[in-house]
């Protein structure tokens, strides 16, 4: 088979989803936020929502979302986007709105318009992507990053006597009684891409059908800020994340 | 025609006027002495209504976000705070400035620096005409000094702000928002309707049309220098129009005044008293009360200064304004600075003394 025949319709598996554009990507090697992209991506497009989808993306590696989905964005100040995506919603009622955030902006600097947001039970979807490090800075230590992980910050590892613990902020999510909704996943194998992809689609159906607040964390790799190559960094989640941040739904209020 | 008065507090009289010009949300926390508003706003429940939504945030960085988000997506939003919390939302107006973001923030000011007093002051005028976040910007800034005013400057506010795509400022204090007065209520608006919005603002992130335009995102970030002084050549040459178009200021007696009073607020209701009071003793004294602090009137400080051998800038703070007014006059009409500090308030009979000084040394 030649490159054409093989690229005919007939012939693909799999395709990109067209609210995705060719814009080339900053991410780097092995990072998650690709693949979260296309799944959020292919969601909008399942449910038909790009006339009614707003996206708020936050201060971090995800600062440029806005230019590889085409859909609405509004980019937020570094921990706010909760509050912004909270007035959208109130105000533009029937449109799907959801926040797109890493562990230092949501769990860290926006910790209070997080958890505030969650708990007023506002029905939107806060993705959250965990890679316990800052990675658009540099690799510093991150609320999430786990007891004796090394970073730029703290780089003798993690100690909790200098540091602190790291926060599970996903588990005090699924306390909250606003959420309907919390789910931890990955997006490290085609399973667990599928996984998320049903969590993510069943988040958005809550935000769409006024059923309360919802939070998706995807457990990433970070190779570039964890300073491993890419299979390397999918090992060193599965090894030393997932102790820690349990994957699995955490609360469903439809179940 | 509403044509009747009724009697309330400038902060009540906010919230009134917010409903009736077709505001769409209200985000606010509380902290006196404005906290009547949000509190008005709730007992008068108008998303029951008009459908406004009026929401407690859980602080002031919150509240100005969500102005953000709300005025991003092309609706009518408001805030009010005073002056601790309007320091806590300078990030998020800095914001809005950069992405453009038309949204209405009150600050019923209260006397600093830190906690400060819960009393009246004019101390934010700097943070309100300079800016208080980052980077070159400027909001529109209107400085009412009546109940009237504080209901009339709402629409007028959410006007200029859609017009030029940019926060705009009510400037008030203490006195303004606790006293109460006679006031006439504006018009019951309709909120503009969906369709409405789409054509006004097709800058706005609300969805609507994606298929038949290009996405619409707004974003403060600009990674290539040169890509990012375009934008702000641009910001720049919107404030020089705003500044060239939207000036306001009144001017009392100025005719023939040899002494010019210059002062905004509640402090030109004290200042036109003490105008008054020295006039019917045949000083010829004039008053003129800028409305808009940024644009500063500065042509019409210049034609109201025309006959003055001095100037006397009043002042609830430590000077302020009174560099913008040196400016505008170039220095070359000498100013005298009359201000009282930390939430204390003038009477007339203390801008009088200082004024009777100023002209006894005219000669």
């Amino acid at each position: 088979m030649t490159k054409e025949e093989l690229l005919m319709p007939e012939n693909l598996v799999c395709g990109k989803p067209t609210l995705m554009n060719n814009e080339p990507m900053h991410y780097c090697p092995g990072c998650s936020h690709g693949m979260v992209h296309k799944i959020i991506a292919e969601v909008i497009e399942e449910m038909q929502l790009e006339e009614r989808t707003v996206g708020i993306c936050p201060v971090g590696c995800a600062v440029f979302a806005y230019r590889y989905l085409d859909i609405d964005w509004q980019e937020a100040a570094h921990g706010r986007a909760p509050a912004v995506a909270t007035a959208i919603k109130h105000l533009w009622p029937d449109r799907l709105v959801f926040t797109y955030q890493g562990d230092g902006d949501l769990a860290c600097i926006g910790a209070c318009e997080t958890i505030h947001a969650l708990n007023r039970g506002e029905n939107i979807t806060v993705i959250f992507i965990n890679n316990a490090i800052y990675g658009m800075t540099g690799g510093q230590m991150a609320p999430t990053t786990l007891v004796g992980m090394k970073t730029a910050t703290c780089p003798y590892g993690r100690d909790v006597k200098l540091h602190g613990y790291p926060l599970n902020i996903t588990d005090l999510a699924a306390n909250l009684e606003g959420t309907a909704f919390v789910s931890r996943q990955s997006v490290h194998t085609v399973a667990a891409i599928r996984k998320a992809k049903r969590a993510i689609r069943h988040a958005f159906e809550n935000s769409i059908n006024g059923i309360g607040s919802n939070m998706v964390e995807i457990v990433s790799t970070c190779s570039a800020g964890w300073k491993t190559t890419p299979v390397q960094a999918n090992e060193w989640m599965e090894e030393n994340m997932f102790k820690f941040y349990k994957v699995g739904d955490l609360k469903d209020i439809q179940h | 025609m509403n044509d009747e008065y009724v009697l309330m507090k400038g902060n009540e009289a906010i919230a009134h006027a917010a409903i009736r010009c077709g505001c769409d949300g209200f985000f606010g926390y509380p902290i006196t002495p404005q906290s009547e508003i949000l509190e008005t706003l709730s007992v008068l429940k108008p998303w029951e209504t008009t459908g406004m939504v009026v929401l407690q945030a859980e602080s002031e960085v919150a509240a100005i976000n969500m102005l953000y988000g709300g005025g991003g997506s092309g609706k009518r939003v408001m805030t009010s705070s005073s002056s601790p919390g309007v320091a806590l939302m300078q990030e998020g107006l800095s914001y809005m400035a950069a992405c453009e973001i038309p949204a209405l923030i009150v600050n019923v000011q209260r006397g600093g620096p830190g906690l400060g007093t819960i009393q009246p002051s004019q101390s934010d005028y700097y943070q309100a005409t300079i800016g208080g976040g980052n980077g070159d910007y400027n909001t529109l800034v209107l400085a009412p000094n009546s109940v009237q005013e504080m209901a009339d400057f709402v629409d007028e506010a959410f006007n200029l702000a859609f017009k030029y795509r940019m926060p705009a400022i009510i400037l008030s204090d203490g006195v303004i928002g606790q006293m109460m007065e006679r006031v006439k209520l504006p018009e019951q608006k309709p909120r503009r309707t969906d369709d409405e919005i789409y054509a006004e603002c097709p800058w706005a992130t609300n969805g609507m049309h994606l298929k038949s335009r290009k996405p619409n995102f707004h974003s403060s970030l600009e990674s290539v220098p040169e890509l990012m002084e375009k934008r702000n050549e641009a910001l720049q040459a919107k404030f020089a129009r705003v500044k060239e178009n939207e000036t306001r200021a009144e001017a009392l007696c100025c005719d023939d005044a040899g002494l010019l009073f210059v002062a905004f607020g509640s402090m030109a209701r004290i200042a036109e008293e003490a105008m008054h009071l020295l006039r019917n003793e045949g000083h010829k004294v004039g008053l003129l009360r800028p409305i808009t602090l940024w644009p500063f009137p500065e042509k019409e400080l210049r034609e109201a200064a025309k006959h003055a051998r001095n100037i006397m800038v009043c002042e609830m703070n430590a000077g302020q304004m009174i560099k913008d007014v040196r400016l505008a006059v170039n220095c070359d009409i000498p100013c005298e600075h009359l201000g009282r500090l930390g939430g204390m308030v003038p009477d007339p009979a203390e801008v009088v003394k200082k004024a009777k000084r100023i002209i006894e040394n005219q000669v």
